[in-house]
């Protein structure tokens, strides 16, 4: 079997799972829609501030949603060793890892979808004439944290307090990620929206890095 | 035992030469005077901080390639000499900021990434401190120590994207930079008392770790000897 069919289907099952209780994106969603309630009674922006802050805002809370999200990834696997199942199927190491980074980055998503429209709601920002190029940067962003965070989730499922863990591990990783993606998608809330290369490309270039090291790395991932 | 004595007392007496000249050979720096000579112990910690995390970095590729454990050790006392040096750069660095810049901390690149770096490395050991396995330990630390390695570049890049008014580096940095003379002599020898002291924890270390190794292997061994013979025992009645 090759590993994108492998992956597909482990897509699949990870996507059946999900929709059968819907509470990772229930709880993701809340939790992002939270801080960015609590941000309004910490900060009390202006118009103009909101404008300031907002991608800051907007990427802390799908940082700390995301990381909290990836966790059950590999943690659910344990509950009834369905993981030594998986690795014992003639797959490779790495399907398996992609599966799971796929589901993820389609969890992930669906999230964004709900809370961007939400926060440019909440926060009176405008985001007609730039959606195309938002979701370039939301893509990129979003890849490069689910790639991180599956991989960590798989690290840390093994560890005592690993719901306190996994976060540690993960956002001083995602500390450029977090700079190039704020960046970028505040140059496209300005007065002239502009998409800015250096930050896009640097976001591209962080996906690539880390998408690269899993692959390398998923065999000795994946067997412990 | 004797050679490391010699060398211990070797390098003692080597980091009270370096403490002199830093304090009183070294010239008087034309604009912060006193002040400066900290220079001397916080560029050398710096260096040596970063030259602990690569051992890391080169440690950690090495135990996945070749799972021996003595790559492991090596992983974890170059993490903890590493974090020892990153936090004596994260103290000396604001206490010559205040006088010289008039701040404790500015979130410039360098600062910034050291301040990343020093962060990872804890977590690496916080992460190796919540693994039970030895085994496992060992792969997934080594995973994890292998991807913030790959991060410091991309975590320096994007600070020196983000924030470029901050200082031009003063030593190698481009033409106006560089070092007066007698004061590149007491960097160079302020720089190898440091090193030679990282290097004598390190070795230490490593060793507590194979001792704590071997400890772990003999109780296993005595654990379930002991085991066997009890359920042999509860076998015969």
């Amino acid at each position: 079997m090759t590993t994108a069919r492998a992956a597909a289907i482990l897509l699949t099952k990870e996507l059946r799972l999900e929709f059968r209780t819907r509470e990772l994106l229930t709880t993701t969603i809340v939790f992002a829609l939270i801080v960015i309630v609590l941000f309004s009674f910490a900060f009390n922006p202006t118009a103009e501030e909101s404008r300031r802050y907002g991608p800051g805002l907007l990427w802390i809370a799908f940082l700390f949603a995301g990381s909290l999200m990836v966790n059950p990834s590999f943690a659910r696997e344990q509950t009834n060793s369905t993981l030594d199942a998986l690795r014992m199927a003639p797959i490779s190491s790495f399907a398996i890892l992609l599966g799971k980074m796929l589901a993820n980055f389609i969890f992930l998503a669906i999230s964004e979808v709900v809370l961007v429209p939400a926060f440019s709601v909440f926060y009176n920002v405008s985001l007609f004439g730039i959606v195309g190029r938002l979701i370039l940067v939301l893509f990129l962003g979003t890849l490069g944290l689910v790639v991180t965070g599956t991989v960590f989730s798989a690290v840390s499922a093994h560890a005592r307090m690993r719901e306190l863990l996994l976060p540690l591990l993960l956002l001083p990783i995602l500390a450029p990620l977090l700079i190039a993606a704020v960046e970028a998608t505040a140059s496209l809330l300005t007065e002239q929206p502009a998409l800015d290369r250096t930050w896009v490309s640097f976001l591209a270039g962080f996906d690539i890095v880390f998408l690269t090291a899993s692959w390398l790395l998923c065999d000795y991932l994946i067997e412990e | 035992m004797k050679g490391r004595t010699t060398f211990v007392l070797a390098v003692t007496a080597l980091v009270i030469f370096a403490g002199y000249a830093a304090l009183f050979i070294a010239p008087d720096e034309k604009t912060m005077h006193a002040i400066q000579r900290i220079f001397y112990f916080h560029v050398p910690s710096a260096i040596s901080a970063f030259i602990a995390f690569f051992i890391v970095f080169i440690a950690n590729t090495a135990y996945l390639v070749t799972r021996q454990p003595k790559w492991d050790w090596l992983g974890v006392a170059g993490a903890e000499v590493g974090v020892a040096c990153c936090t004596v750069v994260l103290i000396t660095g604001p206490i010559w900021a205040r006088p010289v810049w008039g701040i404790w901390w500015t979130w410039d690149a360098r600062l910034t990434s050291t301040f990343i770096l020093w962060l990872l490395y804890i977590s690496y050991l916080l992460l190796r401190g919540l693994l039970e396995d030895p085994q496992r330990r060992a792969t997934l630390s080594a995973i994890f120590g292998v991807f913030a390695f790959l991060d410091v570049p991309l975590v320096y890049l994007s600070n020196r994207l983000w924030r470029t008014q901050h200082p031009q580096p003063v030593v190698l940095g481009g033409e106006n930079s560089g070092l007066a003379p007698g004061m590149g002599k007491v960097l160079l020898i302020c720089w190898i008392a440091v090193v030679c002291v990282m290097i004598v924890v390190l070795i230490d270390r490593y060793r507590l770790e194979r001792l704590r190794h071997e400890y772990e292997e003999l109780r296993f061994e005595v654990e379930s000897g002991t085991a066997a013979a009890e359920s042999a025992k509860g076998g015969r009645r």
